[in-house]
């Protein structure tokens, strides 16, 4: 039977649409609060180095300066300055010495931001360099060490062995162990080894990283571009000693975010510089500075298959060594999720997985839009192409022979369910028209194209709550910490209500972030807000009219009949007063992984699942090349607003795309030389694939809510071999490392004929 | 710091004046001292096209535009489109076509389109691209941009067929 339903399921507009039109979006970008500061962060000029001594004293020279802020300032308000979600590695200013060219090493303080920043120019430091690491698998046995002593956060039980831990750049190792890897490579008919990296690039929103710091009394109030209100609130209380109820984190709308603006970033330095200053002060980064919060781990990953020679594979290694910069952000939960299906979509007996978090001397690495899983399978898919190509199969019958299917244990152990992985496939080669002759041209022009199938498991254990309100005139308040930053939660959260409650979700309120008011949620990431507040808020619309027919009752009204709710509590108290709340949480089932061989029943709540194709036409004078088809095809169960989650693949590609054409950090001797959009090039219009096609597969999440789970990474995780597969098609050279570009297609051509 | 100046010019339709430092930019002066928070600095280098404004009815990069050179001018921004309740046929189609996601670029997009519209109302789509070149989303609502592009120019052909 078909389920019918009046508000999910239906692609109705943002219901922000119209601010978003005119202007009106409230973003803390243009937030001013009186007698508020702007800072301005001073930057160190060297990727490693002893800060011997800082001159503020030209800087405070300046009229209209109000404060210079160093480390010992900050630790007059905060004795313990160190934060992080993972490891309390960073300090809120560089602290001693300097980890990375572009650290925070101090602040001015001035009413007039053009006065700050003019007087940051003239503040001057002496360093004492030291030897510096930057590559990832060097930095594994590198005598350069970036942090003297680890120090892992109590938030992850599975961290606390680290404790203390000497000597060593690896943060930590994810290890897998499913059968016997060893022996399986020693049956195979052949093996294949292969090295494939991928380069640092950054989430670039829009709207920069933002943050107000307001204390007044023995309150803070935070007003910050956030992706995870909660988390804030309880890493600034723990930094301040005070209890959460002190602390307060307002979020209105993000201008995008991407993975970047998670945990904490700006937030910790305008705490301390409100509380040293006891007035609001507002940090607001330029888009160079961007370059310098947060940006996505580059990655080295060593992939070994042992293959039979009628295609099944029977074993899989894979060694990735995660380069996750100065500070260890949340990059371990990286390596962690992204580690443990790094082998890919396959039914593979024998795997080993050794997934290292790695400190360098760069900008940090943390979370970005598909959380590892995209630098994942750059190698698996690339290497299941170039298998098939060595041993003459069919790139899509030797996948299809080794796909894993629901049922299945997943290297970790966890079984396969409601993973739409051969659909999606299917669908994918469909749309792609591969059955049919491909005109791969000849002389100078010449054409290819490949497919490439990813998935990823979703962070867990995670809870949300939310809160349904009930106001005695019959309308709705959706109080959630899930914060809107373009994905379109809030029209879906308010369509999960809707649907609950039988009320058009236009009409309903959505409340954004507070923690004086919204409760708890762990965080707006990882494709998990669909599946997870999603379900927090059925559950709280469920309860709500449960409550609110429990009241009828108890008034003598008939639940469910025509009477508005109004009448109701007016029956109840006379007037209109009153409220009815709705309350749900929710945390999936979980059960940790073994540390040793990273297998559990549950490791995940439910998987993603894309596949990508490409084509792409190459000038083999030139070595230009132009995608000229790029399909996406997503499992993303139920589609709650089909339009705004065909919006989320689409844009979710494009992103992808860039990280796969044009994005590259660039740097030399630990300077990064492109921090601009001059020089660092997103996609625009111009770039946009010829054809560019997005569709579902026609699947359900049997579990998630009214059918539904995440939509917002699927389609990044496989985008790039698509793209690198297209182009070994075309040219018959591999390209082993991201970005695609003209000159590795020469580089790769001219090592060919050498 | 530095030598100041009131300016005197057309904001939205109303005569305005401001006492600006030279240093300061338009987009600065827009939010800080005109409230308007529709024009926003995002690359600061006027690459991305966040800040458009209309200077004399040219699309303008207001990061790049010294404040001081607005005098005598007349300036147009995203809160001066809509006439009252009824939005322009360009923000119109933005919705229709749900072109934007976060939408803090779509301000900047919405202006380009409308001037785009104003000079070639039945663009290519080649043309369409190459004008919204210097406009970034980075939520990449490009193919949603495009639909929008072509609803709201076929909405003002349909009205400046409608009319006498």
């Amino acid at each position: 039977m078909t389920e019918v339903f009046t508000s999910v399921g239906r692609s109705i507009p943002r219901l922000e649409a119209r601010d978003k039109v005119t202007g009106r979006t409230e973003y803390v970008h243009h937030l001013r609060l009186p007698r508020m500061l702007y800072g301005k962060i001073f930057r160190s000029a060297y990727p490693h180095a002893r800060i011997k001594s800082v001159d503020k004293s030209a800087a405070e020279a300046i009229e209209g300066v109000f404060r210079v802020v160093t480390i010992d300032d900050i630790r007059t308000v905060i004795p313990h300055p160190y934060y992080g979600p993972a490891f309390h590695d960073q300090p809120i200013l560089a602290d001693g010495k300097t980890r990375f060219s572009g650290e925070p090493l101090a602040v001015v303080l001035a009413e007039d931001p053009s006065i700050a920043e003019e007087a940051a120019g003239l503040i001057t430091v002496e360093y004492e360099e030291i030897p510096a690491v930057f590559d990832e698998v060097e930095a594994m046995t590198s005598d350069v060490l970036v942090h003297d002593e680890l120090k892992p956060a109590s938030t992850f039980a599975d961290l606390k062995h680290l404790k203390g831990r000497k000597g060593t750049n690896i943060a930590l190792d994810h290890k897998l162990l499913r059968g016997d890897p060893e022996a399986g490579f020693a049956k195979s008919d052949f093996v294949f080894e292969h090295v494939f990296r991928s380069q640092q690039v950054m989430h670039t929103p829009m709207e920069p990283f933002v943050s107000v710091a307001d204390v007044t009394g023995d309150r803070m109030t935070l007003h910050t571009a956030s992706q995870g209100p909660s988390f804030v609130r309880i890493e600034i209380a723990r930094l301040l000693g005070w209890p959460e109820n002190r602390v307060r984190v307002k979020v209105p709308f993000l201008g995008g975010g991407f993975g970047g603006k998670l945990y904490i970033k700006l937030e910790a330095l305008v705490t301390a510089l409100s509380l040293l200053v006891r007035r609001p002060v507002k940090i607001s980064l330029t888009m160079e500075e961007q370059f310098f919060m947060v940006t996505r781990h580059p990655c080295t990953f060593r992939i070994k298959s042992g293959v039979n020679k009628d295609g099944k594979i029977i074993a899989r290694t894979c060694d990735i060594a995660w380069n996750g910069g100065a500070y260890a952000d949340i990059g371990p939960r990286v390596t962690q999720k992204a580690g443990f299906t790094s082998a890919g979509p396959y039914d593979i007996e024998n795997v080993r997985i050794r997934s290292s978090a790695v400190y360098t001397n760069r900008p940090p690495a943390g979370a970005l839009r598909g959380f590892g899983a995209p630098q994942t399978a750059w190698a698996y898919e690339r290497h299941m192409d170039m298998i098939a190509e060595e041993m003459g199969l069919d790139k899509v019958e030797f996948r299809r022979q080794n796909l894993l299917r629901d049922g299945r244990p997943q290297a970790s152990g966890t079984i396969l369910v409601d993973a739409a992985i051969e659909k999606s496939l299917d669908k994918l080669l469909d749309i792609m028209k591969w059955n049919q002759p491909f005109d791969r041209g000849s002389g100078r022009i010449r054409r290819g194209r490949g497919i490439a199938v990813g998935f990823k498991g979703i962070t867990s254990p995670t809870t949300s709550v939310a809160i349904v309100n009930l106001y005695a005139d019959g309308s709705c308040g959706l109080f959630i910490g899930t914060v809107d930053m373009g994905q379109g939660s809030d029209t879906v959260m308010a369509q999960i209500a809707g649907e609950v409650l039988g009320f058009d979700p236009t009409t309903i309120k959505v409340i954004h972030s507070d923690t004086d008011v919204t409760p708890y949620d762990m965080g707006t990431l990882g494709s998990r807000s669909t599946f997870h507040m999603g379900t927090a808020v059925r559950l709280a619309a469920e309860d709500a009219k449960k409550k609110l027919a429990e009241l009828a009752a108890s008034v003598g009204m008939v639940p469910g009949s025509n009477q508005p709710i109004s009448e109701i509590f007016e029956r109840r108290y006379g007037m209109r007063a009153g409220n009815v709340i709705g309350v749900g949480s929710f945390i999936p089932e979980y059960q940790k992984p073994d540390p040793e061989t990273g297998q559990s029943l549950k490791v995940t709540p439910f998987w993603g699942v894309g596949t990508n194709g490409a084509e792409v036409e190459v000038d083999m004078e030139t070595c230009q090349f132009t995608v000229t088809k790029l399909v996406n095809v997503a499992d993303i169960g139920r589609p709650l607003n089909p339009k705004l989650a065909l919006q989320q693949l689409s844009g979710a590609g494009i992103m992808q795309y860039g990280f796969t054409t044009t994005e590259n950090m660039i740097f030399k001797e630990g300077q990064l030389t492109n921090a601009s959009l001059a020089d660092y090039k997103i996609p625009g219009l111009l770039d946009m694939p010829r054809e560019w096609i997005n569709e579902f597969t026609d699947s359900i999440q049997h579990d998630g809510p009214f059918g539904g789970k995440g939509a917002g990474e699927t389609t990044t995780i496989a985008l790039s071999p698509a793209i690198g597969n297209a182009i070994a098609d075309a040219t018959g050279v591999q390209l082993m490392d991201l970005p695609c570009t003209a000159e590795s297609i020469f580089q790769a051509l001219k090592r060919a004929k050498a | 710091m530095s030598d100041i100046r009131t300016i005197r010019f057309t904001l939205n339709g109303t005569k305005v004046s401001k006492v600006v430092e030279a240093h300061e930019t338009v987009v600065d002066v827009l939010t800080r001292k005109f409230d308007l928070s529709g024009t926003r600095e995002s690359c600061r280098q006027g690459l991305c096209g966040c800040c458009t404004i209309y200077v004399d009815s040219n699309p303008v990069s207001s990061c790049l535009m010294l404040a001081w050179f607005l005098d005598g001018t007349d300036v147009r921004t995203i809160e001066g489109l809509a006439d009252g309740d009824t939005l322009d046929p360009v923000q119109e189609a933005f919705i229709e076509a749900g072109a934007f996601q976060c939408g803090f670029c779509t301000s900047g997009f919405i202006m380009m389109v409308k001037h785009l519209l104003s000079e070639n109302p039945d663009p290519s789509d080649e043309e369409i691209r190459h004008r919204l070149a210097g406009n970034l989303c980075r939520c990449s609502a490009y193919p949603e941009i495009m639909d929008a592009v072509k609803i709201a120019a076929a909405k003002a052909r349909s009205v400046a067929k409608a009319r006498p």
